[in-house]
């Protein structure tokens, strides 16, 4: 199962191409970028690993596509890698855009749990196939 | 890449017979940086000569992209070499400019460092300080002064040698993202390129910055003085010109620097002359350096004892 969020969510994934110019665009809006990965992929999952620190001193997209590579080396394949772009300017402070830059080669999807609750309610919980194993094995084939 | 919107344009239509390089240089504004070059800059004909070698070969580099020729892009990082005070470090500054008209680079920003900023104090320190700052760079120009303190060959521990194969790395993988310039004195930077050879080989233009000539000096400090609103009176001037050959034979003599601290110190010996003497000021007097402010130097004592 595909997972998609963040902005081109409807997209089929982007080519480097198109992430350095998302990038470029990021940076001359003037928002920090940043580089998170994760092998949770549940949507409730918000907060992110980092990789590296912000890059808010950067002109030119090539130093994010460095140190895209760089995560992607390090954890390709078995991480979800999201790009996004944090607006620190006065009455935003927050995250503008973001975006999936890489995912594991198989994604096995979710199970569905059903539990009952008192007086016969449901309660229905989703769970990765993937959140079986522990942190850091969890896409590895 | 810049200009691919341009050649699939001329691509569907037949291309033109001929090509107006002149009309080429006016529509990229390379013309007047060039102009600015030479009107804002004394002397330095052999470095002003290879700059517009070198623009020359991006215009025509950028036509034949525009009319599908094969072209491939051109390696420009450089070394200037050069005396104290001959304008390296200006001339770096005006060159990301020019590179960034010509499309050659993205951004045309310079960022100017020294060995403090590549290389760490500690093991493992090294590498993330220098890809910062190659980060930081991408797009624009890398100007390393005095670059020879990269390599201490008495130390072989010395984490340069680091900072140096991250360097050459990026400047051979990442040629189109950025342009490394490296600066220092002409033996020192010729040493360092003999224990380097990797570097040497990846560095296409070797600049040489000559020393300036007496007359050039002098034109030089009166730019200095007017951009200051200060001028030489006659006799100032001619007290000038002797200070300029007395101070080349000098140890320690270097170009426009020593003539700008010499500028400096008279200005100080004129505003103690005025402060000194009893009795009204005119606006002139204020504006001109004259004959005792630069003959009371240090350098004319010591002249004739020499000789």
């Amino acid at each position: 199962m595909r997972i998609t969020q963040g902005c081109f969510s409807f997209l089929p994934d982007l080519t480097d191409d198109q992430i350095r110019s998302q990038a470029q665009y990021i940076i001359d809006k003037g928002w920090a970028v940043n580089l998170e990965y994760t092998d949770d992929p549940h949507p409730r999952n918000t907060y992110w690993e980092m990789w590296d620190l912000p890059m808010f001193d950067v002109k030119d997209a090539a130093a994010v596509m460095i140190e895209l590579d760089a995560c992607r080396k390090a954890h390709g394949d078995r991480f979800y890698i999201r790009l996004s772009g944090f607006d620190a300017s006065h009455g935003w402070e927050s995250v503008r855009i973001s975006f999936i830059v890489g995912r594991p080669k198989t994604e096995p999807g979710f199970r569905l749990l059903r539990q009952e609750g008192p007086g016969r309610r449901q309660i229905y919980a989703t769970q990765a196939y993937a959140a079986d194993r522990p942190e850091g094995d969890r896409y590895k084939s | 890449m810049e200009g691919s919107e341009i050649s699939m344009e001329s691509g569907s239509s037949a291309p033109p017979e001929t090509i107006d390089l002149r009309r080429e240089l006016a529509e990229t504004h390379v013309q007047d940086v060039l102009d600015q070059l030479d009107r804002e800059l004394v002397g330095l004909a052999p470095v002003k000569k290879r700059i517009r070698q070198i623009a020359a070969l991006l215009i025509v580099d950028r036509v034949r992209r525009r009319m599908g020729l094969e072209s491939e892009t051109p390696t420009l990082h450089m070394s200037f070499t050069g005396n104290p005070g001959t304008g390296k470090t200006t001339v770096a500054l005006r060159m990301a400019q020019i590179l960034h008209k010509l499309g050659y680079i993205r951004k045309g920003h310079l960022v100017s460092v020294t060995r403090d900023d590549l290389v760490g104090q500690y093991i493992g320190h090294t590498a993330p300080k220098t890809k910062e700052i190659l980060k930081k760079a991408m797009g624009g120009v890398l100007f390393i002064d005095e670059a020879y303190y990269l390599y201490r060959q008495e130390n072989e521990r010395d984490y340069g040698q680091e900072a140096i194969e991250i360097l050459l790395q990026v400047m051979e993988n990442q040629r189109e993202d950025l342009v490394v310039i490296l600066a220092g004195y002409a033996e020192r930077m010729d040493q360092f390129f003999r224990s380097n050879p990797g570097f040497r080989s990846r560095i296409a233009h070797h600049i040489d910055f000559p020393d300036y000539t007496d007359p050039e000096l002098m034109q030089i400090a009166k730019s200095m003085l007017a951009a200051q609103s200060y001028k030489f009176s006659e006799a100032g001037e001619a007290a000038f010109e002797s200070y300029i050959a007395a101070r080349r034979k000098q140890p320690l003599f270097s170009n426009a620097r020593s003539i700008r601290n010499a500028l400096d110190r008279a200005r100080l010996r004129h505003a103690n002359r005025y402060f000194e003497q009893d009795g009204p000021v005119s606006l002139d007097d204020l504006m001109t350096i004259d004959a005792p402010d630069v003959l009371a130097s240090r350098v004319f004592d010591s002249h004739p004892s020499e000789k």
